[in-house]
């Protein structure tokens, strides 16, 4: 119900929303749990196993029980806690983990069947037949158990991640983190403060206790105006914390604000990695509830969050309340109850020493046995000296003391300490380079205690980094002391609970310790407490206590289960913001793409740039229709395909011939100005890693090529050869594969093309066969090489990026009043195979200079980059697979890429492999199928008959072995 | 984790790449016999605790550094441009 005091909510505001289908109104402010709570809506949700009716526990993002899903269709949002969820028009919530309703749940009949379904009951029962368990049993148990469940449609929701650095990150809003960054602000620090509150104060916004004098609240959002103002510092609202990593980086999760995430193209969330120099963790504590049978009633809730609701959202889950706890701050909620005008009906604490001045049925050393109440709490059994005491309540709530939220300092391996006074674990200093803790997170639980421990985390922060602390006086505040007397579980029968997440009760703790799960990691794997969603937020420091006490261990001995980021549920969605399609392979196109893509040839990918297939004309209905044709032009007239794709490295300076001698296996010191060379590029270890064709433009000035897919490769190599290895060598070297725009043209008819476009025509003598230099296009400074990748007589012509297209279709033209035109990958695949030129289908890691027939590219006078390696025996020989040309000779006229090669006799099994097909293509050229591959001492077997075997296609027959070079082995073509 | 290029400063991690060990500078004369080249090419320590290897600055300043770490505890230490240490400098 609402209560009849102001709160942090704006009435002027109503907000109207809907909870499985019903419509139900609020106010701006609101979260949803508390617009349920001031709706009378008691039950939430379902529990994980037994599909027992939960309530609202807790008020922060430790909530276990008030999980639900949020919005429809694609874009609806499963197990998101209630109470962080903020209110807004129109918000659509749906229970989870009930059918047909919440109100009436068939599975609730798992709680009947309770005494099977404890601790490890999945590895006990359902255990045979064994073939029952993948149809039967678990099918079941996943239906029966679980959380919400995803639309299963793509989400159109936008996400996005984003970078912040800041000289000090102050993690929680609170009086200990509000202190710290206004000490470390008016230092002059870069300061981001984080909160995963909508609004800033913490537990200031909860309470009712005063700071200097007036509401803490108020206080609160005066040092937040003055944080604003000051312009060095970040105020993330909205923002959790999730983790924190090697060398001052903290992941944080920010939700935005509902009408923010609502305009067209923001997103929801956004995941941040702040880099910090320094951190001030202030993220205050977490209450632990108190383990007796049926502590999981709807209405049994947290103290805390109770006075959360009174105070801050003006809302009372009760109308008889009463309040049970181990510790002074329990006391605080019957106070505050009877100050909203709340009536309570009994003060329960566990202390036999304790007492109260408030108006309240109070008890002294007593203990809440039971809570009774199918639907939600009706009544609760109290035991007390005397006996038994049964209390008509419709909320209860309880307080077992506080947890300071330690999770951060142990995220890279730390380990909290114990301590007695608080009962509670606390951190250990220095586990978090860079981190310090302050206020309650170290067990500092007074509001004077967390001003001044955050003013003085401030100021070893600000001395550190070099700064200077100006004078800020501490302010008045409550410094009340904190006693307790640890109390885990009221001892008594039935199912008392700890994980209410999971289903976690006391009794499946102790059958863990029974059956010698008695470490805590095992008894978490074995139970799954802390294993939900929540972490175990709520239910660690029980469970733990609980498991010491059965196995007659003390409670630091017994130690806690790892704390793991991140705190709290992060979306993949918001991970990986940004790598979903083109930002997962960003897409690289040539100049040439748009006019391809004009002309419809099919773009296929070659890392992560786009090159055509082929170039369809009429009446073709199939590709390889097209790439004969292709091919065919190319060696009858004239043929242009875009080569820019392949990496292309200028190479200057006094130094660069003993480079490239140094990086190639071959010489290029020798090589003329003017011309170019094949070269290749093998890995320290022997094997080959490259190859490509490297002009002399210069006496120091070289522009090298790479293939497609191993440029960037070859450039980190390079970089590592020049800047490792010898330093001492005046050469530098860039990448222009971006700059250059360049385009094979190919063909007997190439130079009658290129001669139609370049200002001074070129002819044989003054451009031979390798040639290379500078010509003018059409009026514009290009380079000119007569290199040849079909055979054929052959240029690449380059020019700068910016006139690509226009000089592509130009040339596109010209050849096709030749009667050639444009060809793509397919065509250059097969012309290549002819020729048998390599690709890194042969060149694949695997291979070394001598397999594929180019060991006398070493050359002997110099020392180059695996070049010893490369002598190692076993890397050439009879025994190495070597490049071999494959004609089909059986009935199958067809080889495959990737299929085995065998011994005409043997059978096609691993111990008999001789070799593998790399390249296949039908040649258009010779009338039949050409493969490329690798032979067992295959240069000594020319002639030969051989099994080819398709395991995964399925296909077979017999080739004959030949040289690799199918077409022109004199090479006359290229240079004719 | 972060990487302090000498050139660009204090670096997120996903700027680099990861090579191994630093005796990767240390090559070998080509003579040296197969025990060297054999050690140079594929025999590392695995120590927990300081190490020292290489990173190549890919999406930065193309520099390959010479990182002092800790394979335990993750500090750095210290990070140095290879060609520098290469040359004798540090």
């Amino acid at each position: 119900m609402r209560l009849d005091k102001p709160g942090q909510i704006d009435r002027s505001q109503a907000l109207r929303f809907t909870f499985d289908g019903r419509e139900y109104g609020g106010f701006q402010g609101d979260t949803l749990a508390s617009a349920l709570i001031a709706n009378d809506v008691r039950v939430v949700g379902r529990s994980f196993k037994y599909h027992r009716p939960r309530g609202v526990f807790s008020a922060g993002s430790e909530e276990p029980n008030a999980l639900v899903t949020i919005g429809q269709g694609a874009a609806s949002e499963p197990n998101l806690r209630a109470t962080t969820t903020e209110l807004c028009e129109g918000l659509v919530a749906q229970s989870q983990n009930r059918w047909p309703s919440l109100e009436y749940d068939l599975l609730a009949l798992n709680d009947l069947f309770a005494p099977f379904l404890g601790a490890g009951f999945y590895y006990k029962t359902f255990m045979w037949p064994a073939k029952f368990w993948e149809r039967l049993y678990e099918p079941m148990i996943r239906r029966a158990a679980g959380l919400g469940a995803l639309s299963g449609a793509p989400n159109a929701d936008h996400y996005e991640k984003a970078y912040a650095h800041c000289d000090v990150l102050v993690i929680g809003a609170g009086p200990a983190g509000l202190m710290a960054a206004l000490a470390a602000g008016r230092a002059g620090l870069d300061v981001i403060l984080a909160d995963e509150d909508v609004r800033t104060g913490g537990r200031l916004n909860a309470e009712t206790v005063e700071v200097d004098g007036r509401p803490g609240a108020d206080w609160a959002q005066a040092v937040t105006d003055d944080l604003y103002a000051m312009g060095n510092v970040r105020i993330m609202t909205r923002t959790t914390v999730t983790g924190a990593y090697d060398g001052g980086t903290y992941g944080a999760l920010e939700r935005l604000s509902p009408d923010v995430a609502a305009r067209t193209g923001a997103p929801r969330e956004c995941f941040w990695r702040i880099a910090a120099r320094r951190t001030i963790l202030a993220a205050g504590a977490l209450e632990r509830p108190v383990a007796f049978q049926n502590n999981d009633r709807p209405g049994v809730m947290m103290a805390g969050a109770l006075r959360a609701y009174v105070n801050r959202w003006a809302v009372s889950p009760g109308k008889t309340v009463t309040v049970f706890g181990n510790n002074d701050d329990a006391h605080r909620t019957a106070a505050d109850l009877l100050a909203a005008g709340v009536h309570v009906a009994a003060l329960i604490d566990a202390r036999p020493e304790a007492s109260t001045d408030l108006p309240v049925r109070f008890y002294a050393g007593a203990q809440v046995t039971n809570a009774h109440g199918r639907g939600g709490l009706e009544a609760i059994s109290i035991a007390t000296l005397s006996g038994i005491d049964k209390v008509q309540t419709d909320c209860l709530a309880m307080s077992g003391g506080w947890n300071p939220t330690l999770h951060l300092t142990c995220h890279m391996n730390g380990r909290p300490d114990w301590s007695p006074a608080l009962a509670a674990f606390v951190p250990r200093d220095g586990a978090v380079p860079g981190l310090v803790a302050a206020g309650a997170c170290r067990g500092d639980f007074s509001t004077h205690a967390c001003l001044s421990g955050g003013l003085e985390a401030a100021r070893a922060v600000i001395r550190e980094l070099g700064k200077r602390a100006r004078k800020i006086d501490l302010p008045q505040a409550e410094d009340a002391p904190y006693r307790i007397s640890p109390l885990w579980a009221v001892p008594g029968k039935g199912r008392a609970w700890l994980d209410f997440q999971n289903d976690v009760t006391v009794k499946d703790v102790k059958l863990a310790a029974t059956e010698n799960y008695s470490s805590v990691e095992h008894m978490k794997r074995y139970t799954t407490q802390g294993m939900a969603p929540d972490q175990g937020k709520n239910s660690n420091v029980n469970a733990l206590a609980v498991l010491a006490d059965a196995t007659g261990r003390g409670i630091p001995e017994t130690g806690t289960t790892t704390y793991r980021p991140p705190f709290v549920p992060v979306p993949i969605a918001a991970m990986g913001a940004g790598a979903q399609g083109a930002g997962f392979a960003p897409q690289r196109f040539t100049t040439s793409h748009q006019v391809s893509v004009d002309m419809g040839a099919p773009m296929i990918e070659a890392g992560l740039w786009y090159r055509p297939s082929y170039f369809p004309r009429e009446g073709e209905k199939t590709w390889r229709q097209s790439c004969d044709r292709e091919v065919g032009m190319v060696r009858r007239a004239v043929g242009v395909c875009d080569v820019s794709t392949l990496g292309k490295i200028d190479v200057q300076g006094p130094d660069a011939p003993a480079f490239l001698d140094f990086l190639y296996t071959n010489m290029f010191s020798s090589l003329k100005v003017g011309r170019t060379r094949y070269g290749l590029m093998l890995r320290e270890d022997g094997h080959v890693m490259d190859d490509g064709t490297t002009a002399r433009l210069g006496e120091h000035h070289f522009l090298m090529t790479t293939t497609t897919a191993a440029a960037g490769q070859v450039m980190k190599h390079m970089e590592f050869v020049h800047q490792c290895l010898v330093p001492q060598m005046d050469v530098s070297f860039i990448s222009v594969t971006e700059q250059w725009a360049q385009f094979a043209v190919a063909g007997p008819k190439s130079r009658e093309v290129l001669n139609g476009i370049l200002d001074d025509p070129i002819d044989d003598d003054g451009f031979p066969f390798m040639a290379c230099g500078p010509v003018s296009v059409m009026g514009v400074a290009g380079r000119l090489f007569r290199i040849s990748f079909s055979g054929e007589h052959a240029y690449e012509v380059a020019v700068p990026a910016r006139y690509g297209e226009s000089l592509f279709r130009l040339l596109v033209q010209r050849a096709e009043e030749l009667d050639g035109g444009a060809y793509g990958m397919e065509a250059l695949n097969v012309l290549r195979i002819e020729k048998g030129f390599i690709t890194h289908s042969e060149i694949h890691g695997r291979t070394t200079a001598f397999d594929i027939g180019m060991e006398r590219m070493v050359s002997a006078k110099k020392d180059c980059i695996g070049k010893a390696m490369a002598a190692r025996p076993g890397l050439s020989g009879p025994e190495r697979e070597q490049l071999v040309g494959l004609v089909p000779t059986g009935a199958v006229k067809k080889l495959t890429a990737g299929a085995h090669l065998f011994d005409a006799g043997a059978a096609p099994v691993r111990e008999n492999d001789q070799g593998y097909i790399t390249s296949v293509g039908f040649s258009p050229t010779l009338g039949h199928f050409l493969g490329l591959g690798f032979l067992k001492d295959g240069r000594a077997r020319h002639g030969e008959e051989i099994r080819m075997v398709d395991h995964v296609r399925q296909i077979e027959t017999t080739c004959q072995v030949v040289d690799p070079v199918f077409f022109d082995p004199e090479g006359g073509r290229a240079r004719g | 984790m972060r990487i302090p290029c000498p050139l660009c400063g204090s670096r997120d991690i996903r700027e680099f790449d990861y090579m191994g060990h630093a005796q990767a500078l240390d090559r070998p004369e080509p003579e040296a016999g197969a025990q060297a080249w054999d050690d140079y090419v594929h025999n590392r320590d695995n120590p927990a605790g300081p190490t020292r290897d290489l990173w190549f600055h890919g999406l930065g300043c193309g520099a390959w550094l010479v990182v002092d770490r800790d394979t335990v505890s993750h500090e750095i230490t210290a990070a140095a441009l290879a060609r520098d240490v290469k040359g004798g400098a540090a």
